[in-house]
């Protein structure tokens, strides 16, 4: 998981609710007269903040500098003569049938499995909404570890979308149950009213209000896909990111690297554009806006029950095998080794695992600060640029990112090469969007309005801080730290690019034991991940109800 | 002494300019509304007022004080001004006693809502509601209830100016006009001065002492409401402040000659062509041949407590929008003939 995949996640989830309520028709307004305009007021920002904002931007659009930078350096010739190569093409069409396999197989199952659990009357729909989120607690590499020590076979194009569908339709389930819970009854009781049937008026009313929430799932996924590392090197599927790093351990070539990666982040741009095509000029109203009316579930009927097998087969899939087998390797494991050396060295990494999160989770607070406060208190084109530029160089492949910041240190400042503070700095950069979204939304719960009523009742700015920003925005923005540390803690491509020597996470350790196949001695840090996921569970799931 | 004085004060966002040099003064306990369509910048006033928007221009001052203008700026927290916002804005994570002692002084030992207790409990029943809200959250309340929660929290720090923001525009008919009675009360008891802001006649009317009428950033006209009603200085402000009907005629002495007959005139009467202004109740419907002229009733239109009666005159001489409000079960029947007979003077303005 070295995309950010939950910053954007909630954007899209935010993005989900556009088809929500409008806002009320004043009803106490005379016909005549016209509503009021509400407009944020837009105060141009101080210079420190915008400065700082401008700072932390033009960090998170280094890497893709830098890697564009390198891969212009050598003679265009040889450039031209790698890129051509049939390796490439192969390269190519490999990242693209995966593509094309498993965002439509992700789109399905997530759609479908939201829809089910939040317009139906499928039995206990609470226990089925965490359920379908569940497959996020367990890291894709793991999942694939498991489905590889169980069938050695599976290996390759098929074993690739099976395992990254079931890891990651999570990404449209969520966005898509979170909308379908904010639509309003009204339009498809309309529907219903002029004779239309209720599968019909799901396709004709809510359908295409899905749109925005489906395209974003979809762009998480596929985002995810081009930087997938851990499942295809197990799967032994070769795509660019997998291909970048073979690169690097053959042999460190700049240049090369450097090429493929500009490769990937082509790909990242084509995707990114895609993306906004396929969202459509779809409106942005603000979650939550005024409750309206849920609709009555849909009566399944005697489909209750094949339903029930659906979501339990993806449930067992997904979560159950990947699940029983770490466990059953970690049984065998403390069969063989009885004397238990194991479990110092587990903590020990855990230790350091945790240490590395919560660093690189504060981090990743403190810089998107700026950028949030410069969008809620100074929206303007200035603040959205900013906004866009940390987006997009997020969605970029830890794999690139972490070139990118070997490239510049070595060449810069060759004093943090090796140093926990470049993989701290990679971290941040790459889980930002994250911080950032949870911190607006923070903010967004403390409005100026709340801030002014404050000060008129003679509250300084220090007390406005205290007394009602701090504890309106607290619940989000620990929220967004608490995303982003649990996405370090399972980080993979990046740390095994950036990791001093003498560093080990549990990522890394569940990554060398599996390297020489000792599955018994990966199980214990794979159970530990996944035991450290289960919150990312929860928080998203409140993402839904909330 | 005047609680609040505004001199020429030139205010806006960014480049636009919303306020064009406005002059107000409201008395020490006078209550003042300023009227206005939606967009006239009725909010950016207030925000000059209680300090969340700096004029480029002019003067504010509040008890005798200068709080901005003249190189003088004083912080919103500063002032001594209860602001009651257009949209309540009460604090979410708070609770309602939490939310009315949050202006007021925090001792070493206090702790939120509770030291303030008698205090809130006073705050409470200033506003009539009931002393078990105390503990509720804010999103436990209804719409007017929470828009007397905010009054309450604009009024406990004591402040010698209360600004109210609309504060009844999202209610519905009924409680609006039990909050704005309440509200009314509770001013009247605190004895602060008042500034409330609305684009409804009637609440502006019944609620404050003097009105200001807020057009395109300047006061159109300052005065009580009988005033302004029955003596507006031009036709516009006459037709803003309820219905009224623009005949024009000849005008001589305090003589007005128009269709209707010879009327007695008011305001600025010169000779010759003019608009005169008849409100509907100055309409008396008499006997056929009674009034000075006699008209056909074309339409009745019900409103339980009076009908109006739209008339067309016999003569056949065009009068648009002529109609009588007629009060109580006296209503004619369409397509009867009345006689008018015109009460008072009719206000006259240039043509
Ligand atoms: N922060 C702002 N930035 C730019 N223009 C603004 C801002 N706030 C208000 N305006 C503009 O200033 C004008 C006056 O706004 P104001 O809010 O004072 O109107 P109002 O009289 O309170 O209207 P309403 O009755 O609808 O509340 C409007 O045209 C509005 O669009
Ligand atoms: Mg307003």
């Amino acid at each position: 998981m070295s995309v950010s995949s939950s910053g954007t996640l909630r954007a899209a989830a935010a993005a989900g609710a556009a088809g929500g309520p409008g806002p009320e028709p004043d009803r106490q307004r005379a016909p005549g007269q016209r509503a009021p305009t509400r407009r944020r007021p837009r105060r141009p920002a101080s210079p420190v903040l915008a400065t700082l904002a401008t700072l932390v931007a033009a960090l998170t659009v280094l890497p893709v500098a830098v890697i564009l930078v390198r891969a212009g350096s050598g003679p265009p010739g040889e450039a031209l003569d790698y890129l051509v190569r049939p390796r490439i093409g192969e390269l190519l069409a490999h990242t693209g049938w995966l593509m094309v396999l498993t965002v439509p197989a992700t789109v399905v199952l997530g759609v479908g499995a939201a829809w089910l659990v939040e317009r139906t009357d499928l039995p206990v729909p609470g226990l089925w909404r965490t359920l379908m989120l569940a497959p996020l607690a367990v890291p894709a590499f793991v999942s694939a570890y498991a489905w590889i020590s169980v069938r050695p076979g599976l290996v390759g194009l098929g074993g690739a979308v099976l395992v990254t569908t079931l890891a990651y339709f999570p990404f449209v389930f969520l966005p898509v149950a979170a909308l379908l819970r904010t639509l309003d009854a009204g339009e498809e009781e309309i529907a219903r009213s002029l004779g239309v049937g209720p599968v019909g008026a799901f396709f004709r009313t809510v359908l295409p209000r899905l749109r925005p929430a489906v395209s974003g799932g979809a762009l998480l996924v596929a985002l995810h896909l081009l930087a997938e590392f851990g499942v295809l090197e197990m799967m032994r599927y070769q795509t660019f990111t997998t291909a970048i790093l073979q690169q690097y351990a053959v042999g460190f070539s700049d240049v090369r690297g450097s090429l493929l990666a500009t490769v990937l982040l082509v790909l990242c741009l084509l995707v990114l554009t895609v993306e906004v095509a396929a969202r459509g000029r779809a409106r942005v109203a603000r979650l939550g806006a005024g409750a309206g009316r849920r609709p009555l579930p849909l009566p399944l009927g005697r489909w209750t029950v094949p339903a029930v097998a659906a979501l339990g087969a993806v449930v067992a899939l997904a979560v159950v095998v990947p699940v029983a087998v770490v466990a059953r390797w970690l049984l065998v494991g403390t069969r063989i080794r009885v004397e238990g050396a194991g479990l110092g060295d587990l903590l020990l990494v855990t230790g350091s695992t945790v240490g590395l999160a919560v660093l690189g989770g504060l981090l990743a607070v403190a810089l998107g600060l700026p950028g949030a406060v410069l969008l809620d208190r100074h929206p303007g084109p200035f603040a959205v640029l900013v906004e866009r530029l940390t987006f997009l160089a997020s969605s970029l492949p830890g794999v690139v990112v972490a070139l990118a910041l070997i490239t510049l240190s070595i060449s810069l400042v060759p004093g943090i090469y090796q140093t926990a503070l470049l993989l701290l700095l990679a971290y941040a950069i790459l889980f930002l969007p994250r911080a950032m979204v949870a911190l607006r939304s923070g903010l967004a719960a403390a409005p100026p309005e709340l801030a002014e009523a404050a000060r008129s009742l003679g509250q300084n700015g220090a007390g406005v801080l205290g007394r009602v920003v701090l504890p309106l925005a607290a619940p989000s923005v620990l929220a967004g730290f608490v995303l982003v540390a649990l996405a370090i803690s399972t980080e993979l491509t990046a740390t095994l690019l950036l990791a001093p020597t003498g560093v080990e996470t549990l990522a890394l350790a569940f990554w060398s034991a599996t390297a020489e196949l000792d599955y018994a001695a990966a199980a214990p840090f794979a159970a530990m991940m996944i035991a450290l996921s289960v919150p990312l569970t929860v928080l998203l799931r409140r993402q839904i109800t909330s | 002494m005047s609680e609040v004085r505004l001199s020429g004060v030139r205010a806006g966002y960014g480049d636009v300019e919303i306020l064009h040099g406005v002059d107000l003064a409201v008395p020490s306990g006078g209550t003042t509304a300023v009227l206005g369509d939606s967009g006239s910048g009725k909010t950016t006033l207030l925000k000059v007022i209680s300090g969340f928007l700096r004029p480029d221009a002019g003067q504010v001052q509040v008890g005798g004080r200068t709080v901005a203008g003249d190189d003088a700026w004083v912080a919103p927290e500063r002032r001594g001004v209860g602001y009651v916002r257009q949209d309540g804005g009460l604090f979410p994570h708070l609770s309602v006693a939490g939310n009315i002692a949050f202006g007021l002084p925090r001792t070493g030992i206090a702790r939120r809502g509770r030291a303030h207790r008698d205090r809130v409990l006073e705050l409470l029943d200033l506003v009539e509601l009931p002393a078990d809200v105390a503990e509720r959250r804010p999103d436990q309340l209804s719409g007017g209830q929470q828009q007397r929660v905010a009054l309450a929290r604009a009024l406990a720090p004591r402040p010698d100016l209360v600004l109210l923001d609309e504060p009844f525009s999202s209610l519905d008919t009924a409680l609006r006009t039990a909050t704005r009675e309440a509200t009314a009360r509770a001013l009247q008891a605190s004895g602060a001065t008042t500034l409330l802001v609305t684009h409804d006649q009637g609440e502006a009317m019944s609620f404050a002492d003097e009105i200001a009428v807020l057009r395109q950033g300047a006061f159109g006209q300052i005065a009580p409401p009988r005033t302004i009603y029955g003596e507006p200085v031009d036709a516009h402000i006459a037709s803003f402040m309820g219905e009224a009907i623009p005949i024009h005629g000849l005008a001589s002495h305090n003589q007005f000659r128009c269709a209707l007959g010879n009327l007695e005139a008011a305001g600025f009467v010169t000779r010759g062509a003019v608009v005169a202004i008849l409100r509907p109740e100055q309409l008396r419907l008499v006997a056929p041949g009674e009034g000075s002229v006699d008209a056909r009733v074309s339409r009745v239109t019900y409103f339980g407590h009076d009908s109006v009666a739209d008339l067309e005159l016999v003569s056949g001489t065009p009068l648009k929008g002529l109609r009588a409000r007629v009060v109580g079960p006296e209503a004619p029947a369409v397509g009867d003939t009345v006689g008018l007979w015109v009460v008072g003077p009719v206000r006259v303005f240039p043509g």
